[in-house]
């Protein structure tokens, strides 16, 4: 009894430590899944194009305080264009801004968004009620805005916005349409339910009073034209601004392709440290069967001297100790990883439910090394007390009390 | 072709043994000389701490002497190493133990088969064996049976299958009777003498005079020396409904 008690505990170690190595490396796998499925969902196949140089990894130079004013109009029509950026489908340019809006005695401070006919495609989102700009109202001043999902809630409440006139900065402005909720995409400086969208030179104009753009965003065909479609764009860009040494460079080129690899890379990362660390609390559960193993050889001495005494051989006895030390740790191996996947399905299932894009994913990576790591394990730690058990004399081994 | 074999089985040359412990040492044995022919039924006996269990461990091949020679089949055996030393073990020497040492968790079976599965040169034939040496203690009926199902003088019974089922040539009881009851120990000296009418040879280590005369030659010993070498002169026989006192 006390004997079935000691294995238990022995293993109990390794159990552990195998099960918290799956469950890390289960919950990182899916997390990073989570993590991109948030992120690409607003369009892995757009480039962002920004004004001022930023290293690709680094924050855009806006968001550094920097002003750079060099990116217009005229930029956005020449990317446009296929003879410049071949895979180009379409393109649309911003500026960002915030204001002041008002309906009746309603006033909400609110950000806003001048932009181009082209939003709607390139930013694949739908309408509600009525329409989103023309390609004319885009550059003809015109006063017309579209309300982003939760700003028409909170400046109408219940009635029909369409054809009212609201003032942004104390101008009038029609309302035309309303865009569909779209929710948090978690990447991108705005959440367009919380935005108005005004045309592009109206806000240039007549709010913000400049000429030059925020940010342009390009759709591509493919994701795999991203890189050509780069190269084209900075081509263009440069020579439309007369650089000649990329190290001039007064824009930034993005896309969500690369910052999706950058994230992959940092999680990679973060995963494999944690594995690490599951690997040193094997590490620890193995130190525990070493002197459980050892606690066993002393138990069992008698029997030992007995084995010897009816012509078990040195070998024979450090032989039996070692394969039950790896034995005992295999299975505490292959407890561990059930109880590890279990686990993580556990896991899985209560993120579904709560509406996270949670996948259930084992990383099989963790289960090699996880089995690997025990059974090394099993061998490491048991070779001192089969050492010690080859070692005792029979005569010493029988006369124990 | 057996060639006869005209050297006894087991000789000694003022064996010794002495043992230190943290600096301290302990003279167990002092130059015992003596021979032991096959067949024989030989007791060693003397009090707690005579040397008696050290002469047998020595003689069992279970400890090596720190002085003197042993040839056991006419070769000296501190030309052997521990292999060998085990080998030897396995299959010309049986041993039963006043505590019995049977294995806890495992069958009856198992615990006699034991010495088979570390046969050097197995022959695949353990089931038969195991069964013959049952037979011959009257316990292969209990062979699934676990140890500690049975009772003391079963469990003795046990070892004794366990110390025939090798075919060895000589059989070491180290105080067999001691944890038996008077009848179940009567039943073990009856089986030690039966061994030995068939030509079992057998080396008995005991403290109790009325067990010692059960064998043919007795051996006294007295603070690790042979005080005296001696056949017995009314030897007692174990019949059944004696009662051992």
């Amino acid at each position: 009894m006390a004997a079935k008690l000691r294995s238990s505990l022995t293993i109990l170690g390794v159990i552990i430590g195998v099960a918290a190595v799956v469950i890390i490396m289960a919950i990182g796998k899916s997390a990073q899944a989570l993590i991109l499925d948030q992120i690409s969902g607003i369009g892995s196949n757009l480039i962002a194009i920004l004004p001022g140089a930023s290293d690709e990894k680094g924050p855009p130079a806006a968001a550094l305080g920097i002003s750079v004013t060099t990116l217009k109009y005229s930029d956005l029509q020449a990317l446009r264009n296929k003879k410049y950026v071949p895979e180009s489908s379409n393109a649309a340019g911003y500026v960002l801004g915030t204001a002041a809006a008002t309906y009746n005695s309603t006033s909400i401070n609110t950000s806003f968004e001048g932009t181009t006919a082209s939003y709607m495609d390139v930013e694949n989102t739908q309408i509600a009620k009525g329409r989103f700009f023309t390609k004319g109202e885009e550059t003809d001043l015109s006063r017309v805005t579209v309300l982003g999902f939760n700003e028409a809630k909170d400046l109408f409440q219940n009635t029909s916005p369409l054809n009212k006139i609201i003032k942004i900065k104390n101008q009038n402005f029609t309302v035309i349409g309303i865009l569909a909720k779209r929710g948090s995409t978690g990447f991108g400086i705005t959440n367009q339910d919380d935005t108005i969208f005004v045309p592009l030179k109206t806000a240039q104009k007549l709010i913000l009073g400049i000429d030059h753009l925020g940010f342009i965003r390009l759709k591509v065909k493919d994701a795999s034209l991203i890189p050509q479609a780069e190269a084209n764009i900075k081509a263009t860009l440069r020579e439309r601004h007369h650089i000649t040494d990329p190290a001039n460079d007064d824009f930034s080129v993005r896309d969500i392709a690369s910052a999706l690899e950058t994230i992959t890379q940092v999680t990679d990362v973060l995963r494999y440290f944690l594995l690490t660390i599951g690997a040193i609390s094997l590490l620890v559960g193995g130190v525990g069967i070493m002197s459980i193993m050892l606690l066993a050889v002393k138990q069992r001495i008698r029997e030992i001297g007995l084995r010897k005494a009816v012509g078990a051989r040195n070998s024979d006895m450090q032989a039996q100790f070692l394969i039950e030390s790896i034995f005992v740790s295999f299975l505490g191996g292959i407890i561990g990883i059930i109880i590890g996947v279990a686990v993580s399905f556990l896991i899985a299932v209560v993120a579904q439910s709560l509406q996270y894009t949670w996948p259930f994913l084992i990383s099989w990576q963790s289960i090699v090394v996880a089995s690997l790591v025990s059974i090394t394990i099993g061998a490491i730690f048991g070779v001192y007390p089969a050492h010690i058990a080859a070692k005792i004399s029979p005569m010493e081994a029988l006369r124990y009390e | 072709m057996n060639e006869e074999e005209n050297f006894p089985l087991i000789k000694t040359q003022n064996l010794s043994k002495t043992y230190d412990n943290e600096g301290v040492k302990t003279r167990a044995l002092r130059s015992a000389s003596f021979s032991i022919e096959k067949g024989e039924f030989v007791t060693i006996m003397g009090p707690s701490g005579s040397g008696k269990s050290t002469l047998m461990h020595i003689l069992g091949l279970l400890d090596r002497s720190s002085a003197g020679k042993y040839f056991f089949e006419n070769q000296d055996v501190s030309t052997f190493d521990d292999d060998v030393l085990a080998g030897i073990r396995n299959e010309k020497i049986g041993f039963v133990f006043q505590a019995f040492n049977l294995l806890p968790r495992t069958s009856i079976y198992e615990n006699v088969e034991l010495p088979l599965l570390y046969d050097q040169n197995p022959d695949n034939n353990n089931s038969k064996k195991v069964m013959a040496a049952l037979h011959w203690v009257g316990m292969e009926y209990r062979k699934d049976y676990f140890s500690n199902q049975l009772s003391g003088g079963e469990k003795q019974k046990v070892a004794i299958a366990r110390a025939l089922v090798n075919s060895p040539n000589i059989i070491f009881a180290d105080e067999p009777t001691g944890n038996l009851d008077s009848v179940s120990g009567l039943q073990i000296m009856k089986i030690l003498q039966k061994l030995n009418n068939e030509g079992h040879t057998i080396i008995l280590v005991t403290h109790e005079t009325f067990t010692a005369e059960h064998a043919k030659r007795i051996l006294q010993m007295k603070d690790g020396q042979i005080v005296s070498d001696e056949p017995i002169k009314n030897r007692r026989i174990a019949h059944d409904g004696e009662l051992l006192k």
